[in-house]
């Protein structure tokens, strides 16, 4: 069941790989500077040390599938997300993985009757518009300054032309090991905690783990999606939005990359606030919506006559078109699955005040009172309970997610097998030792195991102003609590 | 791997400058062999002819070395085309210098001694307008914003040319005891030379183009 359950995940790689290999070597290949061949072989490679070296950092990391709670959702959400790439890939057009896979994810909301993230739609459309807009601006910066030094340095043709080929090929590297390192989790990391793989030790030379196979199942999935039919997006990108020189081709992915390391890194904004400088501004930034607007800030720097207009349009009615057929597809395939095939898609999840819930509401400083009425009685959807709960108070964003998590029923109980699994994991040993204090104790919401855990071991507490730190804890923490209802 | 793609690059920089000196050379040799015809110095003549033959030898072979590798190694795939273009044409312009010794060599044109300074001056522009077109080539590849200073002086060469060329043709039918014959022949010398310049302007003008299609 495993294996076939992947295989929707696998099929997200392959159609990640054909679409997003466009944004680290579309430019290059459309210009003709690199081979197809030759680029796909590199996109390839570096996808796989991307995904098993840096992806296997985060290998508790569930990725944006982490959201749907039964794995047989999780192949559906997926298989809707691939197919949506994937039907956009052979028309050519480049788009976001990640913005199909959270309009699949929408999609099993509406289907499971949990709570939209509207604050995960609201990023889809600001990134539409601040993706293109920042990288243009970005890139015609980029090339004016790039345009200058080379009329100043009064380099060869020849040459030139050997070092903007060297540039796309670096750039284009450096990008593909990104693209596997980042995306590697949306592929295959929902699989991680169910994975029944074994760790493979070569003679004792080096260990591979069982998410760092998976994570290499996942890189190759991306690879051979790169070189089966990464070509058509990358023409378009490359050739189809304006003509480019080499010069700019390289431009492009350089400025694309600036923007995705300034405005989308975390690691540089804790690292530049940690020294006490001026962060840039965190915003929604996909990389395949930047790459076009690279290419757009160039052509316009240049007097804006090479720009074909009529793809622009096109591309931009695909990036919409994205989250809104991943969300149809992914609610009718539910259907589907559900109804004919039997599988269960989603656990239903109830909400309840319980007497332990609203203390801890009343912790987060949020007044009971009113929900009085509503004390001990069960909601079968997030949906039914958060507008039970909105008639009674006026609440903020993040107040309402306080009450959601605090009252989600959730009875689990820690059992011998995800005891075992933990071990086998990569925690800490103090993570597992806390972990295994918890065996066949049962819970009634998740946040009472984490509140065990953090009571047991120092390992599993968020320390204040520690963002990594922080981060490194709640990615544990989904992986505990999912591999908990895997063992059940 | 970065190095050694620059050096691949170096050896065929290399080439292409080679490859303009063997045209400039040939201009200087045509002119040399030329004089000494006009001297009735067999012999240097005989010399300059095997020297320009050889020139436009090595020319040849360079500039299928060249394009050779313009494609093998799909060098410079938004120029290859224009380089290719611009490098055929300069081969162009040193086989007129070695046909037009040959021709020499194979018709023995009788020229009067009062058209000797009027050819040395003809063929003097028609090898300033190919030194202009050599000079212009070498900015395009290693410095294209400076193709401009040497390009217009193609034209200018190619209107002087013109005008000795046809102060020349009205002298020679002008002469009263030549045969029809005779003068037709030294015409045909008169056009052979100024036809160089005449191309010298059309390989300027095809570059001008290759310029602003790459500074797009």
């Amino acid at each position: 069941m495993f294996a076939i359950f992947l295989t929707s995940g696998l099929f997200l790689g392959w159609s990640l790989g054909a679409n997003d290999a466009a944004n680290v070597f579309g430019t290059a290949v459309g210009t003709r500077m690199i081979s197809f061949r030759k680029a796909a072989i590199f996109c390839g490679i570096f996808v796989i040390f991307g995904a098993v070296i840096s992806g296997a950092g985060a290998a508790q990391t569930l990725g944006e599938l982490g959201a749907v709670n039964a794995i047989a959702g999780a192949f559906v959400v997926a298989l809707a997300a691939a197919v949506t790439v994937y039907w956009l890939t052979v028309l050519g057009y480049p788009v976001s993985t990640t913005q199909a896979i959270v309009g699949a994810i929408i999609g099993w909301d509406l289907f499971s009757g949990a709570l939209i993230d509207y604050g995960a739609l609201e990023k889809i459309v600001l990134s539409w518009f601040i993706s293109p807009v920042l990288a243009a601006l970005f890139s015609a910066l980029l090339y004016k300054v790039i345009a200058y030094g080379i009329k100043y340095a009064r380099i060869h043709m020849f040459s030139l032309d050997a070092l903007t080929r060297s540039g796309l090929l670096i750039a284009g590297i450096a990008g593909s090991y990104a693209l596997g390192a980042n995306n590697i989790s949306n592929v295959v990391g929902i699989f991680v905690p169910i994975s029944p793989l074994a760790d493979i030790s070569f003679l004792g030379w080096f260990k591979l783990s069982a998410a760092q196979q998976l994570f290499l199942l996942g890189g190759v999935s991306i690879a051979v999606g790169t070189f089966t039919y990464g070509k058509r997006v990358m023409l378009t990108v490359g050739e189809g939005i304006a003509e480019m020189s080499p010069v700019a081709a390289f431009v492009a992915v350089l400025a694309n990359a600036v923007v995705l390391f300034l405005f989308a890194s975390q690691d540089l904004q804790a690292f530049l606030l940690g020294h006490g400088l001026p962060a840039f501004p965190l915003v929604p930034v996909s990389s395949s919506q930047a790459i076009v607007g690279s290419v757009i800030g160039i052509a316009l720097i240049k007097g804006g006559r090479g720009i074909r207009w009529r793809m622009l349009g096109e591309i931009s009615m695909a990036w919409m078109a994205t989250p809104i057929v991943a969300v149809l597809i992914s609610f009718v395939s539910l259907f589907i699955v559900q109804n004919v095939f039997q599988q269960k898609t989603y656990f239903p999840v109830e909400y309840q005040i319980t007497a332990e819930a609203e203390q801890r509401i009343r912790e987060a400083g949020i007044p009971t009172n009113t929900l009085a009425d509503i004390r001990e009685k069960t909601y079968p959807t997030a949906a039914q309970f958060q507008k039970a709960v909105s008639q009674r108070m006026v609440l903020s964003a993040r107040e309402v997610n306080a009450v959601m998590a605090a009252t989600e029923i959730d009875r689990i109980m820690v059992t011998n097998d995800a005891v075992k699994r933990a071990n086998a994991s990569s925690l800490t040993s103090e993570q597992k030792r806390a972990f295994r204090t918890q065996w066949r104790k049962t819970f009634e919401h998740r946040w009472q195991l984490e509140k065990a855990l953090a009571e047991a071991s120092p390992e599993w507490r968020a320390k204040p102003g520690d963002k990594e730190q922080n981060k490194e804890v709640m990615r544990d923490l989904d992986y505990i609590y999912r591999m908990v209802h895997a063992s059940e | 791997m970065g190095e050694s793609i620059l050096k691949k690059r170096a050896g065929i920089e290399k080439q292409v400058d080679e490859f303009m000196d063997r045209v400039s050379e040939a201009g200087l040799l045509c002119r040399n062999g030329m004089e000494s015809y006009l001297k009735g110095n067999m012999e240097a003549f005989a010399q300059a002819m095997t020297s320009i033959r050889e020139t436009e030898h090595k020319g040849d072979a360079l500039r299928r070395s060249i394009e050779q590798d313009l494609f093998t190694k799909t060098l410079i795939p938004e120029s290859r085309g224009d380089v290719m273009e611009l490098l055929e044409d300069m081969d162009a312009l040193l086989d007129r210098f070695t046909g037009l010794i040959w021709q020499f060599e194979i018709e023995r044109p009788d020229i009067c001694p009062e058209f000797h300074d009027d050819f040395k001056e003809l063929l003097h522009y028609s090898v300033e307008s190919v030194e202009a077109d050599v000079r212009s080539c070498r900015a395009f590849f290693k410095d294209i914003h400076a193709v401009n200073d040497h390009i217009h002086k193609v034209s200018f060469w190619e209107s002087e040319s013109d005008k000795v060329s046809t102060r020349l043709q009205r002298a020679i039918f002008r002469r009263q005891d030549l045969h029809l014959s005779h003068k037709m022949h030294l015409r045909f010398f008169a056009k052979q030379v100024d036809r160089i310049a005449d191309e010298a302007e059309d390989v300027a003008d095809r570059l001008n183009i290759y310029v602003i299609k790459r500074m797009l």
